[in-house]
């Protein structure tokens, strides 16, 4: 993770159809979008803070809050609701003790609902970080993310 | 027994996709060559002669968009290509099975549709999920320009473009061809008032043709074949070959790519191998969300544009999502409206209203195990008002399975 005022914009050309990229280039780097880092953009673009913060709003990608080591999206597609995505869930949040949209205080997990994630045929899934984990039972939540995690 | 027919997907499996060496000597930008070579009034004919339907969801003529782009102007300054590869409606994958394992067939696809309209800039606007994806469609562009296939004078001719890949954010509704365009500019995900289409005026108000990947895949192997190939793969209305996927209650989920024309009782028990152990058809979800769900009685239709629009079905984006006799109905309603309100955008009052509204109303169902006796009415009601009264397909989209249950499931409500 790198400091957002650290992070090289000199591949864009300030105009603000980037601003979605820039966004996404600045969480990607330093792991979500301090009130800083969208300064900055609205800086290098020209288009109002307000605006910036607008749109960083409306798109459910953008985070506010850093995320956790491991960051776990949860699919809640139709194909995994049909193979019991809501209790998996459940499950998740019992077992790390955070909820949807939530960090855990020790920094380890995040998680977050996301739409259909296309791995409909190995349904119920979550990604942890980049990586999908197909088939999931409540079972193999415990193996997956440890036992004596739980932590508030 | 019918047979997959692999032809957007012909060299799934058989090569590298992170080869290009692999692609072309698989006969790889050899289309692209060829088409090049032609006018680009040539190839729309082609396209229009192939009959291709938009593999997007709408079943448009891809020939009909390509020739009202390439014909909004003929001196305006700039054109672009958009591929919507924000693919999103639940229970379809095949787009992601494309990139990930053909992604040089995308770019193909994409140099000719380019060439034809004359458009020197393109995008692809990708699922920002969708990792691996955009991994491998990143190295295929990079090592097109190596080998010359994108930038400056392509094959040698006057013609030159390049792609820019762009990531979605997490929004289903810029998945909508107009809501892309506000995307691409920066902006908030709401959708515009059409018209104007983009074809007239699209990204930063130049003429735009916005095509889905399996669309674009599909066009390499059209131009190199030809339409009378092509044509006669297929039914009439519907011709060529569809990647479906496939989940649920069965025994192998996956992808299929096969002649349109064939049944869903073909697809459930031919190719997925039929219903898991114990578990009874129910219903079948065609579509994904914004799609339709049937029971047994449809099983033996055709499965094409027109043939399942008879039967109040739609085809969709080729997403199959088999229900077991467990399942509730009116549980399965509730997860897709939620869906919805979820991702309603909240420009237009009808749909963000009605979305809450419909949310309610399935609730009360789902909590109390059955709804009073007028409460699909109730909900269809509220649903074709959306539909009349919003500007984008959300909004338009949850009257379609509500239709569908009260003619084939109206006793589970």
């Amino acid at each position: 993770m790198i400091e957002a005022k650290e992070i090289d914009f000199s591949l864009y050309e300030r105009n603000p159809g980037e601003l979605i990229p820039l966004l996404q280039l600045v969480q990607r780097e330093s792991g979500f979008l301090s009130d800083e880092s969208m300064k900055r953009i609205a800086r290098f673009t020209g288009v109002p803070l307000s605006k910036v913060y607008g749109v960083a709003t409306f798109y459910s990608q953008f985070r506010f809050k850093p995320k956790g080591e491991k960051h776990i999206m949860m699919c809640r597609g139709t194909a995994c609701h049909v193979k019991g995505a809501p209790r998996i869930q459940q499950e998740i949040e019992n077992h790390l003790g955070i909820k949807e949209g939530e960090t855990s205080d020790d920094m380890k997990f995040s998680l977050e609902n996301v739409a259909c994630i296309g791995a409909c045929s190995l349904a119920p899934v979550v990604m942890v970080n980049e990586d999908v984990e197909a088939k999931l039972s409540p079972e193999r939540i415990k193996k997956l993310f440890g036992k004596s995690e739980k932590k508030k | 027994m019918a047979e997959e027919r692999r032809i957007t997907l012909i060299n799934y499996g058989k090569i590298d996709p992170e080869s290009i060496s692999d692609y072309i000597s698989a006969g790889g930008y050899k289309a692209a060559e060829k088409a090049l070579s032609c006018k680009p009034f040539d190839i729309i004919e082609e396209m229009s002669k192939s009959s291709l339907r938009g593999r997007g969801g709408a079943g448009f003529s891809t020939g009909l968009k390509k020739k009202f782009t390439s014909e909004a102007c003929t001196l305006c300054e700039q054109k672009y290509l958009v591929c919507n590869a924000d693919e999103g409606e639940p229970g379809t994958f095949k787009d992601r099975i494309i990139m990930e394992n053909d992604p040089h067939r995308l770019i193909e696809g994409m140099i000719i549709a380019a060439y034809a309209i004359g458009a020197s800039k393109a995008y692809i606007y990708i699922r920002g999920e969708y990792y691996k994806s955009i991994k491998r469609l990143g190295k295929a562009i990079h090592d097109a320009r190596q080998e010359g296939f994108l930038g400056s004078n392509i094959f040698g001719s006057s013609f030159s473009t390049d792609i820019e890949i762009r990531l979605g954010a997490g929004s289903y509704l810029c998945g909508e061809e107009l809501t892309m365009l506000e995307s691409l500019e920066g902006k908030r995900g709401y959708p515009r008032i059409k018209p104007p289409f983009p074809a007239g005026k699209g990204l930063h108000g130049f003429p735009t043709l916005i095509n889905n990947v399996e669309t674009l895949a599909t066009v390499p192997v059209v131009i190199e074949k030809g339409a009378d190939w092509y044509t006669g793969m297929g039914t009439e209305d519907s011709p060529g070959t569809k990647i479906f996927t496939i989940s649920g209650d069965i025994k192998k989920p996956g992808f299929y790519e096969l002649e349109l024309g064939l049944t869903l009782r073909e697809l459930i028990y031919d190719f997925a191998g039929g219903m898991k152990e114990g578990v009874d058809l129910k219903a079948v979800l065609i579509g994904g969300a914004a799609g339709t769900f049937v029971d047994e009685t449809v099983l033996d239709t055709p499965m094409g544009f027109d043939t399942l629009k008879e039967k109040g079905a739609v085809l969709g984006s080729g997403a199959v999502m088999v229900l077991g006799h467990n399942k509730s109905i009116p549980g399965m309603t509730q997860s897709i409206l939620e869906f919805f309100e979820h991702e309603s955008c909240g420009k237009c009052v009808p749909c963000r209203v009605g979305m809450t509204q419909l949310v309610r109303l399935i609730s009360s169902v789902n909590e109390n195990g059955t709804g009073h006796k007028n409460i699909l009415d109730e909900m269809l009601t509220e649903a074709e008002f959306m539909a009349k009264t919003s500007l984008c397909p959300l909004g338009q989209s949850p009257v379609l399975p509500l239709k569908s249950l009260k003619r084939y499931f109206a006793g589970h409500f």
